[in-house]
């Protein structure tokens, strides 16, 4: 049997402006999140490299939980599993970002660690020999330092998150493959709306790299 | 010897008594009893490892000890690193030039001598700035103001460093090996904007191999073995008629060739 198939070109485009409207959801679960992320991630990255095991710990645990398990689990657990606990229904929009807040949290603490130990001693010896404080020294002289070494990881945490945000159509949030999948229920166009559902992702993603190089580039002078 | 020779009964501005440190099992300084005075260049030498470095970073509390007391200019630090007022207020009245520089390099040259200043001080920008220029100009570095310390050869990371500790008006200075890490040809320049601070007055307390130096600038040399003040006096006595074995052999090793 001879089997041609043709792309839809059509199809295709005709898919876009539905497909579109999920961006917003797409960007506000994963900016959302990363932000939260962005300040758990201070918090425990910061506790991770405390002197103290009593700070030390509370922050080990969370991000053991939080990297060894999968976001999907995360994000069902949340939206499934806690309102038995809360006892009324979790928004799903809410329950997305909080999944990706966790998540990407306990990944950047480990960025955040990783960037402030590699700070060479002597720069926090200079800062407090010149009688800054602990916190000036730090705020003044290691996390300016720090947080330059961390935007490549940083970048790559944003994407992965962003492609993450995929998993949530399963909570129903009208997100970018959400939509793709309710369009493809009605029209049966799988090959051309999700080849669109890919090209879009592939946009947002690629316009953060650009962005990050750019202000990776920007952060290098002086260096 | 080309600065005033301080009273030697002076009020010490430095006391350390019976401090001892240890790194685990390692006893890194042993009983040392010191005291420097005011205007006084103090310059400590001693084998590698000798514990010599580990001294001066003790003086600012950038090393604990474990017994003994340490007095500076009239705040104490006490045993095992309590992080007490005494020590922020050591630290604001000390000043300290590292081997590496350690010069902060997301900072201008300006900013690195402005920040102390205006952190810890309270100095406005438009003081610190006029401070900041003037001890540039001192040390040479004036038209790298706006450079970043990557731009700058050794010797002039090395002379923004010292004007970084300047900046906040010191009563003490420490050195703890300033130029072992600079090419041979910039080793003068640093050594010359020492010996300049040294003429004018300031209390020194140095740590270095230049043999040469500490003659000239040396008030007093200490000499170090294996954590133990083995010697101390004159430039002179030391170098010329050294009595302990250990200053005999430490001595005959770095000054023959």
């Amino acid at each position: 049997m001879d089997v041609t198939f043709r792309f839809d070109w059509q199809a295709a485009f005709a898919s876009l402006p539905h497909l579109v409207a999920g961006i917003p959801y797409t960007l506000l679960i994963s900016f959302g999140g990363l932000a939260i992320g962005f300040f758990i991630g201070i918090f425990f990255g910061l506790l991770r490299i405390s002197p103290s095991a009593w700070l030390r710990w509370p922050a080990i645990v969370y991000i053991e939980i939080f990297r060894g398990t999968p976001v999907l689990v995360q994000v069902l657990f949340i939206f499934y599993g806690l309102p038995q606990l809360l006892g009324g229904p979790i928004n799903a929009l809410v329950a997305g970002i909080a999944a990706i807040a966790v998540n990407s949290g306990a990944y950047i603490s480990e960025i955040v660690r990783g960037g402030v130990q590699s700070i060479e001693r002597g720069q926090r010896e200079a800062g407090l020999s010149l009688g800054l404080s602990r916190v000036q020294t730090f705020r003044d002289i290691i996390w300016p330092q720090a947080f330059r070494r961390m935007i490549p990881a940083l970048g790559n945490q944003g994407i992965i998150s962003i492609k993450d945000t995929s998993l949530f159509s399963v909570i129903g949030v009208g997100e970018l493959v959400r939509q793709g999948q309710i369009y493809i229920a009605t029209t049966f166009t799988a090959l051309e709306v999700y080849l669109m559902v890919a090209l879009l992702y592939l946009a947002i993603t690629l316009s953060l790299s650009i962005a990050l190089r750019l202000l990776e580039r920007k952060g290098l002078v002086g260096q | 010897m080309t600065h005033e020779k301080p009273a030697p009964d002076a009020t010490p501005i430095v006391s350390l008594s019976k401090l001892n440190k240890h790194y685990g099992e390692l006893h890194v300084l042993k009983d040392i009893d010191l005291t420097v005075v005011p205007g006084e260049v103090v310059v400590i030498i001693g084998a590698s490892g000798s514990g010599k470095s580990t001294l001066i970073r003790c003086v600012n509390g950038l090393e604990e000890f474990q017994q003994g007391e340490l007095e500076v200019d009239g705040n104490t630090l006490l045993p095992n690193g309590k992080a007490t007022r005494a020590l922020q207020k050591i630290r604001t009245e000390v000043g300290m030039v590292f081997q590496q520089f350690n010069l902060f390099p997301h900072l201008s040259v300006l900013d690195n001598v402005t920040l102390a200043p205006m952190r810890v001080r309270g100095w406005s920008q438009d003081q610190a700035t006029d401070t900041a220029r003037r001890l540039l100009a001192r040390v040479g570095i004036s038209d790298q103001a706006n450079k970043y310390p990557s731009q700058l050869s050794g010797g002039q990371q090395q002379r923004v460093a010292l004007a970084r500790a300047l900046a906040m008006e010191p009563r003490l200075m420490l050195f703890d090996e300033p130029t072992s890490a600079l090419d041979p040809e910039m080793i003068g320049e640093v050594l010359d904007a020492m010996r300049e601070l040294a003429n004018e007055g300031m209390t020194m307390m140095i740590v270095t191999h230049e043999m040469g130096f500490a003659r000239e600038v040396a008030d007093r040399v200490i000499f170090i073995d294996k954590g133990r003040i083995a010697e101390e006096g004159p430039p002179e006595q030391i170098f010329d008629a050294p009595q302990h074995p250990s200053t005999q052999s430490f001595l005959s090793r770095v000054l023959k060739h």
